[in-house]
């Protein structure tokens, strides 16, 4: 990026106005998004605490769970076949909702129970009461793992969202705000020296006229020499008002 | 447009995993076949392939009715560019740990990412 880097724009006083009204718009605008960005940052960290909390949690879960199945498969034998074989309708469903933070909609799961249990009858013949557990443990197990898709989805989100905001900030730090700058510069620069042009012509005009009223002094003071008066003589272009300006 | 669909849809979840884990989420009553008996879990034999897994795991992604794809860490690593590269947030893929394999966290996705980010900001502090 060069230093003349800005905005194709005519230097006039009203071309400066509108520069003045966009660089406090940008100004503004920085601001906010600063804001939004912090906002955001801070439920990012509060989500990434919980993801980190939840995993290992997670793997507590896991293990009892993974022993309740062996505790299952040891009272009532091997119930793999059956239990895949028997698949119809899932009873866990997830519903999807909004949260939203500082304008950013992050999707919340949530699990629920929908309709009856598939394997109501597994287990009926032995080791019934271990398959409850059993299914009681995946199913808080199952509940653990929506609250962390929950909490992934929206670390995603949000980890896509804070870098578009931050690029967002940096390109008005950056950008677009020095490019305002630089092009109010370029106009009071070009005024300036509009105003400098402006009063030098206003001297030399002054210099001129100075001089053809001593031109005309002089041959005034000459022609009273040989006798001829013409002080009093009213000049047919003279109205009888001064210049206005000298 | 696709938000509003989100609220009024409900949706699965999808497991990958050895024969155990799949049982156990079936029995927590995840399991669903649908009219064109697609199932929406994948027992991973022994003899099965990456390249099965991963077919699998993009038909998972590909399904607008699953939200969340619960994966054994030790097949999740087995595709690991491919559940790398998936970055969208929906469906979420979530990496759990086997009976064999204890869970590492070093390895899951999503918490690369999230090292990516605790990083700079210890340094950050430290400054």
């Amino acid at each position: 990026m060069s230093g003349k880097d800005r905005l194709p724009i005519f230097p006039s006083r009203g071309a400066q106005m509108l520069m003045k009204a966009r660089l406090a718009g940008a100004q503004k605008g920085h601001g906010l998004l600063k804001k939004k960005a912090d906002a955001l940052q801070m439920r990012f960290r509060m989500i990434l605490g919980k993801i980190i909390e939840t995993k290992t949690l997670m793997g507590d879960v896991m293990k009892e769970a993974a022993f309740s199945l062996a505790e299952a498969k040891f009272t009532s034998g091997d119930i793999n076949q059956v239990v895949l074989q028997n698949v119809t309708k899932a009873q866990i469903k997830i519903r999807t909702k909004k949260d939203n933070v500082a304008g950013v909609t992050l999707p919340v799961f949530e699990s629920y129970q929908d309709g009856a249990d598939t394997y109501e009858l597994a287990g009926l013949a032995r080791g019934g009461q271990q398959l409850a557990k059993l299914k009681k443990n995946y199913q808080s197990a199952v509940k653990l793992l929506v609250e962390l898709a929950s909490l992934q989805t929206s670390f995603v989100t949000l980890d896509e969202v804070i870098k578009i905001t931050n690029r967002r900030v940096n390109a008005i730090e950056h950008v677009i705000i020095p490019r305002i700058d630089r092009t109010l510069a370029y106009i009071i620069s070009e005024l300036d020296e509009l105003e400098r042009e402006e009063f030098y012509r206003l001297k030399k005009i002054q210099d001129k006229k100075r001089e053809a009223r001593q031109k005309a002094d002089a041959k005034k003071a000459e022609l009273l020499q040989q006798g001829i008066d013409v002080r009093q003589q009213a000049n047919i272009l003279d109205e009888g008002d001064d210049d206005v300006l000298f | 447009m696709s938000s509003n669909e989100l609220d009024s849809e409900t949706k699965l979840m999808a497991v990958i995993g050895d024969e155990d884990t799949c049982v156990g989420f079936l029995l927590g009553g995840i399991g669903e076949v649908n009219e064109q008996r697609q199932s929406n879990f994948m027992v991973v034999e022994r003899d099965s392939s990456a390249a099965d897994i991963e077919a699998c795991f993009k038909r998972f992604l590909a399904r607008e009715d699953i939200a969340i794809i619960i994966i054994n860490q030790v097949y999740a690593d087995l595709i690991r560019a491919t559940v790398d590269a998936h970055v969208l947030p929906l469906p979420t893929v979530l990496e759990i740990p086997s009976k064999q394999q204890e869970y590492d966290s070093n390895k899951d996705s999503i918490l690369k990412r999230a090292n990516q980010f605790e990083i700079p900001w210890r340094c950050s502090c430290i400054t």
